[in-house]
């Protein structure tokens, strides 16, 4: 019975943030905001390469406030938050990816004439 | 004290609920993304991002946003220290700093209309409005609630009940603050990186 509580007692405790985690995130977020800004305002790289690097820092980012604003890292077993932001990502990859991917294997098959009159003949718009 | 820790250790299942919905909210922002991918490049002969986006201004609205993400977190600290005062100091920072963001992105959105830019001038900017329009909406909806709570905190104090409703708004700022991220790289960042 004790160490069940011990157990409720540490859950509760980790699932919040402290100042240090809240002043460390913003420090992380400003500089990644930064960043990025600079490099495109001054055009670092080419264009290609810019694209990846904001992504990157993107991405960077999302982690940063994923573990200093909403505390994912504090969670204890188990991992539910975890396990749903996961999927979410998952959902996120396969909807933006495969949107992008249909769509441009489309662009690349058929010429502006060929999709209006695809669209004439099969849906009538 | 154990008794009160058990209890307390029972909001973990709303915020958890919560937490779905912030995560099913992702993914309605993730295919209102994907339209915007999609159509971007669809200018049909109007101006393109290169040519409309004051990246100063995003700037500005990417750091204030940031802002009162970790002002909202300083709130929640006080919330957590029983200290009304200052919860609701921070909040009402939080607060302003919401209402300049709108500020500037309602201008910003402004300026396009009058300028012939709406949403009814090409594919690009009808995928544009949706979606910076669609955060501003939530952005909106978030700073109402905010109010709520406000006058709650000042009207019944902290209750534990009023320390879970403001976690979740806590919880939503800061996921709004993610979108937000993502806007300023992929609308913005890209759009002024070529024409």
């Amino acid at each position: 019975m004790s160490e069940h509580q011990r157990v409720v007692v540490a859950q509760h405790d980790t699932a919040r943030g402290t100042l240090a985690s809240y002043v460390a995130g913003y420090i992380f977020a400003v500089y990644l905001t930064v960043t990025a800004y600079l490099a495109v305002y001054n055009h670092l790289f080419s264009n290609t390469v810019l694209t990846a690097v904001i992504v990157g820092l993107a991405l960077v980012q999302f982690i940063v406030h994923m573990l200093f604003f909403l505390h994912l890292g504090r969670e204890t077993k188990p991992r539910w938050k975890l396990a749903v932001a996961l999927f979410m990502i998952m959902v996120v990859v396969v909807l933006v990816g495969g949107s992008l991917w249909i769509m441009s294997n489309l662009n690349s098959r058929m010429t502006p004439t060929q999709q209006n009159n695809y669209m004439n003949n099969q849906q009538g718009i | 004290m154990s008794s009160s820790a058990i209890t307390q250790a029972d909001d973990s299942k709303p915020i958890l609920g919560f937490w779905i919905y912030i995560m099913t909210d992702c993914v309605l922002f993730a295919s209102l993304f994907a339209t915007y991918a999609v159509l971007f490049r669809n200018t049909a002969g109007g101006p393109s991002g290169y040519q409309l986006f004051n990246l100063k201004n995003v700037l500005a609205e990417t750091l204030i946003l940031l802002t009162s993400s970790f002002t909202c977190g300083l709130a929640m600290l006080a919330a957590h220290r029983d200290d009304r005062k200052q919860t609701l100091f921070w909040f009402a920072v939080t607060f302003a700093l919401g209402i300049a963001f709108l500020a500037i992105e309602l201008t910003e959105f402004r300026h396009f209309v009058v300028t012939g830019n709406s949403w009814r001038r090409s594919g690009f900017l009808s995928a544009f409005f949706t979606l910076v329009g669609t955060h501003g909406l939530h952005i909106t909806i978030g700073l109402m609630w905010m109010v709520i709570l406000m006058w709650q905190v000042l009207k019944r104090g902290l209750s534990r009940s009023i320390i879970k409703r403001l976690t979740f708004l806590s919880m939503f700022w800061h996921f709004l603050d993610i979108i937000w991220i993502f806007i300023f790289t992929i609308v913005y960042l890209r759009g002024a990186i070529a024409p």
